[in-house]
């Protein structure tokens, strides 16, 4: 691979090892799990839900490491289209560069490719252009502001948009209208049904020096506490990550684009440009989280991605 | 006034003038600049005297833009890609505090006296 990173067929290859095809989902008795793509771990997830995650396509973004990121989105999505069984497809955000109409285009064209009802939150440079309209216009065209919820087989999905209307010094933001509605969206739902909540940057503080996490996350969090099964999917940090608080387990995905640093371990959050060939796998090194219901309790264990 | 109306402010200010009467140039509006490298505005703070012309460049490969802080901004850059310009001419004494609305823990102020 040269310095450029991923403009051959035979480099996408190599390149798909770190930038992450994305993230399939199995819901068995509530609970969902999370395997890497590909890996063995999700050719031999048993029944119930699946569906799948991708993240930070950044159509429109063509520097080191990465000078074609409709190449890496499309291998993805090939990779995501090989997945059996699965019911359907999250996009978590940063689908574009600069939010601008051919950027949103080209992705559109790609992730149509995955033959999957997909669900889209904006990331913060999807809203770059018109008030975000350009992008909730194309991708959320039944909810106005980004968010919204579905059910789909018992389990009930929350998008959340956390990104809008971002504070000087902040980090993401939620705000008091989306939380109204979330409290009016979980109100009548019994404590028993699994949630999936999906957005962009992530609900817990992952590093605040970077803005890696949500200002009011906590009345979110609040309002998901008696929940038996929450599982919350994020983007935005172009790595995996993964905790668990209690009853739920929060998860990063990684970038169909580039990488970005471990929190704190560079100048700034900014792409990891100097991707070595013979370093590409350590970048794999990710975990999964897996959750187990016990005959009493849901117990929760960790589970190394492969 | 928006980004463009200060850039074509900015361009007027910068024409040569001859009145036949006074064939002296005035003196070009001064200037400042600010690189943004690494999520930072560089220098985060600057002073200037009233009628510098302020440009920003980014140097990132992340895009970023220049936003003064309050609801509305008062004033608001297109985003900045790699190697783009924003600039600005402050007419009024006072001290402006700006971010970057996609990651609003860049901040950065430009005190005018």
């Amino acid at each position: 691979m040269d310095e450029n990173g991923c403009g051959s067929r035979r480099e996408i290859l190599q390149c798909m090892a770190w930038v992450g095809a994305g993230v399939v989902w199995t819901v068995a008795g509530g609970v969902p799990t999370g395997a890497l793509i590909g890996s063995a771990a999700a050719a031999t997830a048993g029944g119930g839900l699946r569906f799948m995650q991708i993240s930070d396509s950044h159509i429109g973004f063509a520097h080191a490491p990465n000078m074609d990121t409709p190449a890496t989105l499309t291998a993805a999505v090939q990779a995501v289209r090989a997945e059996p069984g699965a019911a359907l497809l999250l996009h978590t955000g940063d689908i574009s560069h600069l939010s601008r109409a051919d950027q949103f285009d080209t992705a559109d064209q790609i992730i149509r490719g995955a033959g999957l009802t997909t669900h889209y939150v904006p990331g913060e440079h999807d809203l770059l252009e018109d008030n975000g309209r350009t992008f909730y216009d194309r991708f959320t065209p039944n909810a106005a502001n980004g968010w919204y919820s579905f059910d789909q087989d018992g389990v009930h999905f929350v998008a959340l948009n956390n990104v809008y209307d971002l504070k000087p010094g902040g980090m993401g933001n939620l705000g008091p209208d989306q939380l109204a509605w979330l409290n009016k969206d979980l109100a009548h739902r019994p404590a028993s049904q699994p949630i999936v909540v999906f957005a962009h940057v992530p609900l817990w503080t992952v590093y605040a020096e970077w803005g890696w996490g949500t200002d009011d996350a906590a009345q979110a969090l609040a309002l998901l506490r008696r929940f038996g099964s929450v599982t919350i999917l994020n983007g935005h940090i172009h790595q995996v990550m993964q905790k668990v608080e209690g009853q739920v387990a929060f998860h990063t995905a990684r970038s169909t684009a580039f990488p970005q640093p471990a929190p704190g371990t560079a100048a700034s959050p900014g792409p990891i440009k100097d991707v070595p060939p013979g370093q590409l796998r350590s970048l794999l090194g990710t975990t999964s989280v897996k959750q187990i219901r016990g005959q009493h309790q849901l117990a929760i264990v960790d589970q190394v991605l492969t | 006034m928006n980004a463009r109306q200060f850039l074509l402010a900015a361009a007027a200010l910068a024409l040569p003038q001859h009145p036949p009467s006074a064939p002296a140039v005035p003196a070009p509006a001064p200037r400042a600049l600010v690189t943004i490298d690494n999520f930072s505005f560089k220098a985060p703070a600057i002073t200037i005297a009233a009628g510098t012309r302020v440009t920003w460049t980014n140097r990132d490969d992340i895009p970023h833009t220049i936003t003064a802080d309050g609801i509305p901004p008062a004033y608001h850059s297109h985003p900045l890609d790699t190697g783009e310009q924003f600039s600005m001419v402050f007419d009024k004494a006072g001290t402006f505090r700006y971010y970057c609305s996609l990651h609003p823990k860049m901040r950065g102020t430009v005190t005018v006296q």
